[in-house]
């Protein structure tokens, strides 16, 4: 009888932390969600009176809403170009068993392994050295290399489930390479595709390493934008924005799980 | 060369542009940051080693760095402890369980750093969720100070980053065969001694990567380090920030970054390299 008394415990304790974990994943989206609809003029939990006042507040902040746009736009702009430059570079690494493309995954994955402000730093040293004046372009380069190791692992796997026999059967059949292209191997790597510009575009928008020494003045970005102000004063509008960005974020999983299984994807990472 | 040969490096060829890029504003930066961080002045005067022995001299910059690493390691052992229990009760469930642990592991990971950050600023601060609730239940006389100390950082970062050491370990404990558990059920084993004897070794390395990744992810968290943390805690990532924009100290800037940066990727290549040559575990039978 020891025994079971032992193995109830230890399901106890299981299922105790368990619990804990569970809240611990849910309870802060949660709290954003529920202090952003507070009437009050502070963070206090719970909020004294609701209202949509901070919702308001924020569509009328320019200083808020601009910053927001230029995420929009370098994620867009670096989601592109990760998913065109690392998707054609995983569509050939993928499959070749050359020392060169063993060499050149390593070097297109490695962003993922160093930390990234040795990166932003690097950059920022660089274009000061060259007398390069600091853009959006000069942003979307960098969002663009940290984006590149979740194109090259998504679409590479996508790329390696591919039966190449279908390919050799188009060319055969008299089909050019550019219609395979377009028509078999597009089609097939499509959710590899979709899952790394899903996971390309958050990487972006949320960057804070490398944004944080190329982003200036003018080219203020969203994240960086929230952690000044949040280091200044605790801004009851941060909470309206972190509203925003969950149910964006929320809705923007749904549509990515219709067209290409995102979760899956991401698991497999 | 031979056809054969020249045929497979013309495989390489869209991987060409990418190359290019990458030198350009990859191994380029990386290359300037190395040679800035070997001058002796910001006015990059004079070659000599002199902000690396800047830095092994001076205590201070010694203990920001053993406590960036601390941090890391400490998060880390923190979402082990919570992912076993996750990641055991996400395998013996069915699908419905699963789909909401893998929700829920999700949720945090895809919203923002800031956003995360910010949620544990509302349920730390003065007015916050533990306050008022320990107030109101008379247990605590007046509002701790929960926001920006040690403990409020780990127990942040810990929520934030848990993602990360849970979907490796649920993935190993998925590749672990069921015969070995029942067939020490049968045997008459204990949970406990099942847990400790089969589970543990043989998901071992999940739990390493999974550490290692999450070890990483703490120790370079600037924001919810700034924010949660606050001012007072000086760890590796705000120090290079101050010096690089504040202080506009490139050499020592550039120096601090990759002993940093060395730092880190040695503990990870290190203890990745320990558990490949002495666990074996699901994922090397």
């Amino acid at each position: 009888m020891q025994r079971s008394l032992i193995d109830r415990i230890y399901s106890t304790v299981i299922g105790a932390i368990t619990c804990f974990g569970m809240l611990l994943l849910l309870a802060p989206t949660l709290v954003v969600l529920v202090i952003s609809f507070t009437g009050g003029i502070t963070l206090k939990f719970p909020p004294p009176s609701w209202s949509l006042r901070w919702y308001v507040e924020l569509l009328q902040s320019r200083e808020i809403v601009e910053p927001a746009l230029t995420s929009l736009k370098v994620a867009a702009a670096a989601t592109l170009l990760s998913a065109v430059l690392g998707g054609a570079a995983a569509l050939g690494l993928a499959r070749s068993r050359l020392k060169m493309a063993r060499a050149l995954d390593a070097l297109f994955m490695s962003p993922m392994v160093l930390p990234a402000m040795a990166f932003g730093l690097s950059l920022l040293l660089v274009f000061n050295l060259l007398g390069i004046r600091l853009s959006a372009a000069t942003l979307v380069l960098g969002h663009t290399i940290i984006c590149v190791p979740f194109v090259i692992r998504m679409v590479g796997a996508s790329v390696q489930q591919l039966n190449p026999v279908l390919i050799t059967c188009s060319l055969s059949l008299g089909a050019s390479r550019w219609y395979t292209f377009r028509r078999i191997t597009l089609p097939l790597i499509r959710r590899g595709i979709v899952a790394s510009c899903f996971v390309a575009f958050l990487t972006s928008f949320d960057n804070v390493p490398v944004s944080l020494f190329l982003a200036d003045a003018r080219t203020e970005v969203l994240p960086i934008k929230l952690w000044a102000i949040l280091e200044g004063s605790l801004d009851v509008r941060v909470a309206a924005v972190s509203g925003v960005i969950v149910l964006v974020t929320l809705a923007g999983l749904v549509c990515a799980e219709i067209f290409g299984g995102v979760s899956r994807q991401i698991g497999k990472r | 060369m031979t056809p054969a040969s020249t045929s497979a490096s013309r495989q390489l060829l869209p991987a060409v542009p990418l190359a290019v890029v990458f030198l350009a504003a990859f191994v380029l930066p990386l290359a300037a940051l190395v040679a800035i961080s070997l001058f002796r002045t910001p006015q990059f005067a004079e070659l000599s080693l002199l902000q690396y022995l800047r830095f092994l001299s001076d205590p201070f910059s010694i203990k920001v760095l053993s406590d960036t690493l601390w941090l890391g390691a400490e998060v880390a052992l923190a979402t082990l402890v919570l992912s076993y229990p996750l990641a055991l009760v996400y395998v013996a469930s069915g699908p419905f369980m699963r789909t909401l642990i893998t929700f829920l592991i999700m949720l945090p990971l895809l919203t923002s750093t800031v956003v995360r950050t910010f949620a544990w600023i509302v349920i730390l601060g003065r007015d916050g969720i533990v306050n008022s609730a320990m107030l109101s239940l008379g247990l605590w006389q007046s509002p701790a100070r929960l926001l920006y100390t040690w403990e409020g950082m780990v127990l942040a970062l810990t929520q934030i980053q848990l993602p990360l050491m849970a979907l490796p370990v649920i993935n190993s404990l998925l590749r672990l065969d069921g015969n070995l558990t029942r067939a020490a059920e049968g045997l008459g084993a204990s949970r406990v001694r099942i847990f400790l004897t089969v589970v543990l070794p043989l998901t071992l390395p999940g739990a390493i990567a999974g550490w290692l990744l999450v070890f990483a992810a703490a120790a370079t968290a600037f924001i919810t380090q700034t924010l949660v943390g606050g001012g007072r805690i000086i760890l590796m990532p705000s120090y290079i920030y101050q010096q690089a924009v504040g202080v506009q100290d490139w050499p020592f800037a550039a120096a601090l970054s990759l002993i940093f940066t060395l730092a880190v990727t040695g503990i990870v290549f290190a203890i990745g390299a320990l558990s490949r040559r002495f666990v074996r575990g699901v994922d090397a039978a």
